[in-house]
Parts: structure tokens; C-alpha cells; sequence
């Protein structure tokens, strides 16, 4: 239906694998969200997972603040792990496992970890939560952290790092 | 967003988020989003479909923040009232938010899609999970004293 807009060279050269998969599974997971925001009031984010099962090993203000959240935000975490699996399993039919370097999966994971507390949420709080609640604080940190991870990725790429 | 009872209100809670989680990780998983390569084309400019994953998930939240409030006034499974997300705005979202910006360029990786990744088998991005409650740690230990 796109290619109806757009030239299918252009098409081809901005989405290479089509945009079904990424369309329907972006309607799975703000599906997801839905379902708990229906049932529950609960706007869940994923990176406040974090955060709130450090409480159960540290007393620390900043986490013991989440430790009445704790238990359901290991049930969603361990939803999206079992939710990931049926794909795994059922389309996927093997494991698949990145090739990126772990040191940039140590290190990336460990900014990451920093930023999106710090930030106040992460792709699915601020992305799709905040973005679908019109929140301009949501925007702006959307804009912010998509156009430094562009920057970032491509700096990564010019210096040749791959994987 | 819950007080001490949440857990307590009905037996469905946590089967619901159980299953809401299962919903949202299939997506992460059918969109590709749980592999660091696909997030990082998009980053390098090499394939745009990421923009259809996270404008299409939230085009279903917002139209469900906006039509279920309509629908009732609180929760069936906690009693609370809808609201949307609305975060204050400071100086952290711009701070944090660069920060989450370097690490996910560096390593294409973000929190639900590296739970995601898990359950398609990748065991090699425990090392970025390993990374993300250090950082979570960090700034805890950090900004609780």
C-alpha cells in the first residue's frame, strides 16, 4: 500500500525488509500496554523493572521508592521474555544470538541503565507510553535520545565497528 | 501510579500483567527490535522500519489512554483511576535522555527489547543487561545519598 506513494526503488532503499513486521509488531506491543492500562490503571514502562528489583537487594532510597511495584514488574519483565519465546519458537524455529561485541553490550547496557533513570523513562515509557499520552516532557526526551544514538551509531560506524 | 494494595486487588492482577507482558514481548520479538542489528540499522540509516514499531505501539496507547477513560472511570483489577504519563519536565530528561542515547547507539540495545532478547535465545546480551542494573546501580547509589 505504501509502494503506492512512494517510488519502489526509494521504498526499497528505506525499508529493505518491508514494514509489515515492524508495523504489526509495534501494534503487539502497544497492545500489551493496553491490555495492563485497561485492567490495572498501570502505565508500564520497561525500565523501571530495573530499579524496583534492585530493592530487594539494596536499601537504597532510590529503589526501595519502587518496592511496591516490585513483584508485578517482574511478572511483566518475565511476560516479555515468555512473549519474545512464543515468537522465538513458533516463527523464528531457532536461537538466535547477536553478534555485537559484548564490550559494547557491557558498556552500552551500563549507559543505558544510567540514562533512562536519570531521564526519567525509555523507549516504551517515554517512546510509547509518554508519546501516546502527548507528553511534550516525553517528546523531548525522545528527540533527544534518538538523535544522540544517531549520532552515536554512525560515530561507531565511520570508526568501523562492526559488529 | 500504585500503592501498597496493588497487588492485593484482585487475583487477575498479575495474570493480566502476565499476559500484557506476553503481548508486548511477542511484538518486540515479530518486529525485531530484540536484535541489536536491526535497531542499530535503523541508527546507521540502513532500514527505517523501527519508526513504524515505536509510532505504531503508540498510536495504540494513545487511542486506548484516550478512549478507555470514556469507557469507565477506574480500573476493574485495582479500583484506580486512568490517567495518561505525564513526566515533569528538568534538566535530567535531557541529561539522562543523552546518556540513554549514547549507550543505546553504542550497542542497539534498550530495556524491554533486551528482556525480549532473552527469549529468543540470545544469552550473549546478558552482558548488556549485566550493564543496565550497574548503571541503574550507579545512579541509585548516586542520587539516594
Amino acid at each position: 500500500m505504501v509502494t503506492e506513494f512512494i517510488d519502489p526503488a526509494v521504498y526499497e532503499t528505506l525499508f529493505p525488509e518491508g514494514i509489515t513486521r515492524y508495523a504489526v509488531g509495534g501494534l503487539f506491543v502497544g497492545l500489551g500496554a493496553a491490555v495492563i492500562y485497561f485492567g490495572t490503571g498501570i502505565i508500564a514502562g520497561a525500565s523501571t523493572f530495573l530499579e524496583s528489583t534492585l530493592s530487594y537487594v539494596s536499601d537504597q532510597s532510590r529503589f526501595q521508592r519502587y518496592r511496591y511495584d516490585r513483584d508485578w514488574r517482574i511478572v511483566f519483565t518475565v511476560g516479555i521474555i515468555i512473549g519474545a519465546a512464543i515468537y522465538g519458537v513458533f516463527w523464528q524455529g531457532e536461537l538466535w544470538t547477536t553478534e555485537v561485541q559484548p564490550a559494547r553490550l557491557l558498556l552500552g547496557g551500563l549507559l543505558v541503565g544510567i540514562g533512562t533513570r536519570i531521564g526519567k523513562g525509555c523507549t516504551s515509557g517515554h517512546g510509547v507510553c509518554g508519546v501516546g499520552s502527548a507528553s511534550k516532557t516525553s517528546l523531548v526526551g525522545v528527540m533527544t535520545f534518538l538523535l544522540v544514538a544517531i549520532g552515536t551509531a554512525q560515530l561507531v560506524m565511520a570508526a568501523g565497528v562492526n559488529p | 501510579m500504585s500503592g501498597p494494595d496493588s497487588q492485593a486487588q484482585s487475583p487477575l492482577f498479575l495474570p493480566l500483567v502476565l499476559g500484557g507482558g506476553i503481548l508486548f514481548g511477542f511484538g518486540l520479538g515479530y518486529s525485531h527490535m530484540a536484535r541489536p542489528e536491526v535497531v542499530l540499522d535503523f541508527l546507521q540509516f540502513t532500514d527505517f522500519g523501527l519508526l513504524f514499531v515505536m509510532f505504531g505501539a503508540a498510536i495504540v496507547t494513545g487511542l486506548s489512554f484516550a478512549l478507555i477513560p470514556r469507557l469507565r472511570s477506574s480500573a476493574p483489577l485495582t479500583g484506580q483511576e486512568y490517567t495518561r504519563r505525564l513526566k515533569s519536565f528538568d534538566k535530567n530528561v535531557l541529561i539522562g535522555g543523552a546518556i540513554f542515547g549514547v549507550g543505546w547507539g553504542l550497542s542497539g540495545i534498550c530495556p524491554g527489547a533486551a528482556y525480549a532478547s532473552l527469549g529468543i535465545g540470545n544469552i550473549t546480551i546478558l552482558w548488556a543487561i549485566v550493564g543496565m542494573f550497574a548503571g541503574a546501580y550507579v545512579q541509585g547509589v548516586w542520587r539516594s545519598s
